[in-house]
């Protein structure tokens, strides 16, 4: 008898210490490829409620008349959103301020001088327009990697000024000149921006700097089973690895989720389409981060800047969250075509200078016709938003 | 009452300390007489402890070793700010990095590698004694000495993954951080960047022997053990005057599988499978790299890797299609 309820007690306190990892089973598996290769998704169904809870799609202002003035000709100083009726463009606007104004300031102010609405003097004026510019240029060149769905500022605001995930350049431990104990940039349970390194591990706690804002060699695996000078070091490895890790974090995801895990870097036939998708999100990320975010570093006061100065950037998980697709997959977007590219207006001259805002559309449209999959729903969308 | 039935039992058998047989002695440390009795260590093994018998080469190993324990530990314990709560916290984080590779196989400063080369000299130095000193005490009771060509397949292995293969790749940091998640990572991105050492046949080799001796192991104490009441665990005197444990435990295996390993026969099973456990697991990451850059690619080229059918769209690398990664 004794013995009965000091087993049971054990078994109990053994439960409750398992229950604390918070991945309690049953866990879902969902199979992703051949029968035998491994490949398939775990989902814990009680987490992902947790997750999806807090992926809302946000609130979506009515549908505005597309006719009429055009805002340019009745607001002063409008640049971007210069193709968008008044309608439209006082959506936009009224739109912003539940996306992204703080919610003690839920009103225009956040961003403009109430005496003068023209006035560019406030930060956050000269940062929204800059991110619309950056928004519509996702929609319209980076549909290699957003498809679709498209992103709104609530893909990454969430209903605040600053997006809820971001990252700066780590500063490091502190010790890089220490005469013992320097860390190599991981092995640390914190970063030196004190918070939770990447999946927990020990791997390098700031892969986004090399990968997200450099544009330094992800790929370690040589092309040849024997060596043929592919001096890609083990240290380096374990970047890309914290990369990777980064986006099964990001997206709530497992490594199989892209890769067939027994040769993670083969594409024809071992990787799913997937992976693809990352490959431009990556892209799409560096991208983002070197032509919107750090121009931008000059512009915010000082409070909004990271610990080494640098200006806030985006990953994986700025709009993903935790899920494989934002929001699970729904589109806000669809319901603004303002944000999706610049109407094309009978006047000539915004034609020529919608070509010319976007260097990058030329690359992008290439790429994007050249992944069969993706083509497809490029022109597609292209045709009914433009 | 207990009752004492055969040696495992509940009951600690007690008798007088043992000093052990007479040697010749030699060096500057000699064996000690002391011996005491713990009935905690009795429950586990033998309850007497001591009479120890260190050795130049037993000191100087454990020397070594805590010159190398400290170097690490302080290092780890420098990287938290000398904070003890949070070395305690982060233990299982920290480690002692090897150099970057830009230094290859020079001698990098103290603070970017050259700790790390220091502790594993020492740490080299005082397994290598600890070596020394295995062979020298079977020699010296006048044993065989296959303990030590164990435990030299274990060094095997150690070596090739901290220096042999290191120097061949011309990089120290090709070499393992002393730390328990570095090196885990370690492990992981040493498969990831030679593409899935799963393929290795060595590591196949490895892993077989590996899993080989926990059968064998559990296979061989089972047996034991099933038969002790019939002084099975006597096994020494067994194999020379088959008695009714080893006739059962033979036959109990002649039953399950047709054939059945001897007293002494399984001894030798569960040492070569131990050692070359370590000793084609050393070969293997001694390839790695060296001969073979990519085990995957090695394992289609030879047929190993079968191809599957593929349930998606395949699709080609994108970096193929516009050029650079």
């Amino acid at each position: 008898m004794k013995h009965l309820i000091r087993n049971g007690v054990a078994t109990l306190v053994a439960l409750g210490l398992l229950s604390g990892c918070g991945e309690r089973p049953p866990i879902d598996t969902q199979q992703l490829g051949y029968r035998g290769t491994g490949m398939e998704q775990n989902i814990n169904p009680r987490i992902m409620k947790t997750v999806m809870a807090a992926n809302q799609p946000g609130p979506i202002q009515p549908a505005a008349d597309g006719s009429g003035p055009l805002a340019s000709e009745v607001y002063q100083n409008v640049q971007v959103l210069k193709d968008l009726s008044v309608g439209e463009f006082t959506r936009v606007m009224l739109s912003m301020v539940d996306w992204v104004a703080p919610a003690d300031q839920k009103n225009c102010t956040y961003c403009h001088n109430a005496e003068n609405y023209a006035d560019e003097s406030m930060y956050q004026y000269q940062v929204a327009r800059r991110m619309l510019t950056m928004t519509r240029d996702i929609n319209s060149n980076w549909q290699a990697h957003v498809g679709q769905t498209g992103v709104t500022c609530h893909t990454c605001h969430r209903g605040q000024p600053v997006p809820p995930y971001v990252w700066f350049v780590d500063p490091g431990s502190g010790r890089e000149n220490a005469f013992v104990g320097t860390r190599a940039e991981q092995n640390s349970a914190v970063t030196g921006l004190g918070i939770t390194t990447i999946g927990h591990s020990s791997l390098p706690y700031d892969p986004y700097s090399p990968y997200l804002l450099g544009n330094l060699p992800i790929r370690v695996n040589g092309p040849t089973a024997l060596p043929t000078g592919n001096r890609s070091s083990i240290k380096q490895a374990e970047w890309t690895y914290a990369l990777m890790v980064h986006m099964s974090d990001s997206l709530g995801v497992n490594c199989t989720y892209c890769h067939n895990s027994r040769a993670f870097a083969e594409w024809d036939g071992e990787s799913r389409p997937q992976r693809t998708t990352a490959w431009h999100g990556i892209r799409m990320a560096r991208g983002l981060n070197n032509e919107y975010m750090v121009p931008l570093t000059g512009v915010f006061p000082e409070t909004r800047l990271g610990p080494t100065g640098d200006v806030a950037k985006v990953n994986c998980q700025t709009c993903h969250q935790g899920v494989n697709k934002p929001y699970g997959g729904v589109s806000m977007a669809k319901d603004y075509p303002e944000l999706q590219r610049e109407k094309v207006l009978p006047v000539g001259p915004v034609e020529a200078a919608a070509d010319a805002m976007a260097p990058t559309a030329d690359a992008a449209a290439e790429v994007s016709e050249a992944t069969s999959p993706m083509a497809s729903s490029t022109t597609a969308v292209g045709a009914a938003t433009g | 009452m207990a009752e004492y039935q055969n040696l495992f039992t509940r009951v600690q058998v007690d008798a007088p300390h043992y000093p052990g047989v007479p040697h010749e002695p030699r060096g500057i440390w000699q064996r000690g007489i002391k011996a005491s009795t713990n009935y905690w260590l009795g429950k586990i093994g033998d309850a007497q402890v001591g009479p120890f018998y260190l050795g130049t080469t037993g000191v100087l190993s454990i020397l070594f070793f805590i010159l190398a324990f400290e170097i690490i530990g302080l290092n780890m314990l420098a990287s938290v700010n000398w904070n003890p709560l949070q070395f305690v916290r982060q233990l299982f984080w920290l480690a002692l990095e090897p150099p970057a590779p830009e230094y290859g196989l020079r001698l990098p400063p103290l603070a970017q590698g050259g700790w790390w080369l220091i502790a594993g000299f020492f740490l080299t130095l005082s397994v290598i004694l600890w070596w020394i000193r295995t062979y020298a005490l079977a020699r010296k009771l006048k044993m065989g000495t296959h303990t030590a060509w164990a435990f030299a397949s274990a060094i095997w292995l150690f070596l090739v993954l901290g220096f042999i293969r290191p120097v061949m790749m011309g990089s120290w940091s090709e070499a393992v951080p002393f730390g328990i998640f570095a090196h885990l990572d370690w492990t992981a991105a040493f498969s990831l960047r030679y593409g899935n050492l799963l393929y290795n046949p060595f590591h196949a080799l490895s892993i077989v022997f590996l899993y080989g001796s926990v059968l064998l192991f559990a296979m061989h104490a089972g047996t034991i053990m099933a038969v002790s009441r019939y002084g099975g665990e006597r096994e020494v005197e067994q194999s020379l005057d088959r008695g009714t444990a080893s006739e059962r435990a033979a036959l109990f295996w002649r039953w399950t599988m047709g054939f059945n390993a001897t007293m002494e026969s399984v001894h030798r099973w569960a040492w070569w499978f131990a050692v070359l456990c370590t000793l084609t697991g050393g070969i293997g990451i001694l390839l790695t790299g060296t001969v073979v850059d990519n085990w995957y690619l090695w394992a289609v080229k030879h047929g190993v890797a079968p191809s599957y059918p593929t349930t998606f769209e395949a699709l080609p690398d994108p970096a193929t299609l516009q050029g650079g990664p």
